[in-house]
């Protein structure tokens, strides 16, 4: 079943986020999902950015800037947002483990070309953005103070079906 | 049209293609270690599904936290113990036996010209220096593949890079790579295979090749590839030699993995070593890259020798040939981790250890330990680190520690000098 893909969205205004940042190799020693809650982005400097704030425990989206998620290979920074309930990335690209592994999870790693990145960014400069994703027309939709934002999206045939599986292990298991 | 080598691998092993622009691939090898697997293993019996596709193409090592430093890591270790028991995997290596993954699967003969590989964990593009396609993987592309020996990935485009000239003396495979990320950049290489040719690559060691490959993940890179050839050949000629009637045959049949003369590339890349200096990470990013001359004279804290990137023999024979007879500073605190057993001995039998450690270094076990701030080395806020690992993140030996990346030579060299320091320096040969 497909999890939810909407809510308040924290923005990281930064490319090359690394999943160290998302979450530390000293947290790496969990064998657990849910342990790793509390430790979400806690080693993410930015100015703005509080890893233990308020905003960031209400998000269901977040936004950042190009090659979100490079770095290791660990999964555990999916799951980092995954047991915070952040179930949708929207960034500029993505390194291509962690969107592998968003997917694998069943949940969203979204690319939007620069213009319409930027159209997100600055609804966030407006007040608090809201975004929520309608999957089956591949559409955001962002509100931020009573301006809002509809913007098309795509992710490959493959990426979908994940989702819709609720992950890789799901349609494998089905299919080979 | 002509296939590159990783469309060749790709074509040997597709199973299934559920989508235009998706192949699933069969997958020669699973590697696993005690960080990533757990999970997996876990997951897979919480289903039901407490089962492997092959247990003699897994292979499994403890090597990030070893031997285990707390209960956790005890607990992790565990876990993979008693699955690799439970399974019958034969090629499971446990404390005193361990190393760092990516340098005791290949010196085990594990991979040939032409597998698929994958392993939870990124630097699996190590394994490409054999011609293999080898992709660093999440948690849950592990796990399917321990259940059902396969992996998807997007159709694969390459990047060439040719590597030409002549490497000077003091320059190494490290310099060459980090040089190639700080031009490609760390997203350059993103959802491509990188394909390193050229003489400069032919003249290169088996370790050479895999210091190379190792880092085509800081560009972003899928894999890391490096044509099979007469090297390759004699490296894996202990595990091989019954395949073939001689090391000509088996160059000879390598042969088929190589990418074609009408092969279709991305992007082609051609740097010239001939005048490379070398060089060191500055920042947070390992595409910050200059030559280290242009840092020399800056305090460090801890040396560090070792890692999947430079822990292998040509890289301590050439650290100690740096350090022998010599002292390292007094400030500076120097750390090697030989990243095998093999390698430990081969160091011991040739007196490397004995300089390294009559120059003021520890000497550790062979684990992954440092490079990742887990265990044996870990900085405190405020540190420099000069290291020969591939990352150089924010906090990634420790929080609020400053890690350059750089070749054994300069590591070295930087030991004894206390500061930053150009390996040339030392020795002018």
């Amino acid at each position: 079943m497909a999890k939810n893909f909407s809510g308040p969205a924290v923005f990281l205004d930064r490319s090359d986020i690394n999943t160290d940042e998302i979450i530390p190799a000293r947290y790496l020693t969990e064998v657990t999902k849910e342990a790793l809650k509390p430790y979400l982005l806690e080693d993410l400097k930015l100015e703005g950015f509080d890893p233990q704030g308020e905003k960031l425990a209400r998000a269901g989206v977040v936004v950042a800037r190009s090659n979100f998620g490079c770095g290791s290979s660990r999964e555990h920074a999916a799951w980092a947002f995954e047991v915070n309930g952040i179930h949708t990335l929207i960034a500029g690209s993505f390194s291509r483990i962690f969107r592998q592994n968003m997917f694998n999870c069943g949940m969203l790693a979204i690319e939007l070309p620069e213009a319409d990145l930027e159209k997100l960014f600055a609804l966030a400069r407006k007040g608090e953005v809201t975004i929520s994703v309608d999957l089956e027309n591949s559409r955001i939709s962002a509100e931020a103070a009573g301006t809002k934002e509809a913007i098309q999206f795509a992710i490959t045939s493959f990426d979908r079906a994940l989702v819709e599986a609720g992950g890789w292990v799901e349609f494998a298991d089905r299919r080979y | 049209m002509g296939k590159t080598i990783a469309e060749k691998i790709f074509a040997a092993h597709l199973r299934d293609r559920p989508f235009p622009g998706t192949q699933v691939l069969d997958i020669d090898r699973v590697f696993c270690h005690e960080i990533t697997t757990p999970v997996a293993v876990c997951d897979l019996a919480a289903r039901g599904k407490d089962r492997v596709f092959d247990a003699t193409r897994i292979k499994a090592v403890i090597d990030h936290v070893t031997p285990s430093k707390d209960s956790k890591t005890a607990l992790q270790a565990k876990i993979l113990r008693d699955w690799a028991r439970r399974h019958g995997i034969a090629d499971f290596f446990d404390v005193g036996r361990n190393g760092v993954c990516h340098a005791l699967f290949p010196e085990k003969g594990f991979i040939r010209p032409g597998y698929t590989v994958i392993m939870g964990d990124s630097h699996t593009c190590t394994h490409g220096a054999f011609g293999a396609f080898a992709a660093g993987v999440g948690t849950t592309d592990l796990e399917v593949g321990i259940l059902k020996g396969v992996c998807a990935f997007r159709d694969p485009k390459t990047i060439r890079v040719h590597l030409e000239g002549v490497l000077p003396p003091m320059v190494f495979a490290k310099d060459v790579i980090l040089y190639v990320i700080g031009q490609l950049g760390v997203n350059g290489a993103t959802d491509k295979v990188i394909e390193f040719v050229g003489p400069v690559i032919n003249a290169m060691s088996m370790e050479s090749r895999m210091t190379v490959a190792n880092m085509a993940i800081e560009a972003g890179g899928t894999s890391g590839i490096c044509l099979p050839d007469r090297t390759t050949a004699a490296y894996l000629w202990p595990f091989i030699g019954n395949d073939y009637a001689d090391i000509d045959d088996a160059v000879a049949d390598f042969r088929k993995w190589h990418s074609d003369a009408d092969a279709v590339y991305e992007q082609e890349w051609r740097f010239d070593v001939s005048a490379l200096a070398p060089q060191v990470t500055y920042g947070y990013k390992p595409d910050c890259v200059k030559p280290v001359t242009e840092m020399a004279g800056s305090a460090v804290d801890q040396v560090y020798i070792g890692t999947c990137t430079n822990g292998r023999i040509e890289d301590l024979r050439v650290a100690a040939a740096i350090l022998k007879g010599k002292k390292i500073a007094e400030r500076v605190r120097g750390i090697v981790s030989p990243a095998t057993p093999k390698i430990f001995q081969e160091a011991l039998a040739e007196g490397i250890i004995e300089t390294f450690m009559s120059a003021g270094f520890c000497v550790t076990n062979p684990t992954c330990g440092a490079c990742l701030g887990m265990s044996n080395g870990v900085l405190a806020a405020g540190e420099v680190c000069v290291s020969t690992s591939n990352r150089n993140f924010n906090g990634r030996m420790g929080k609020g520690g400053m890690v350059h990346l750089v070749s054994p030579a300069t590591a070295a060299a930087t030991a004894i000098a206390g500061v930053i320091t150009d390996p040339r320096t030392f020795c002018t040969a």
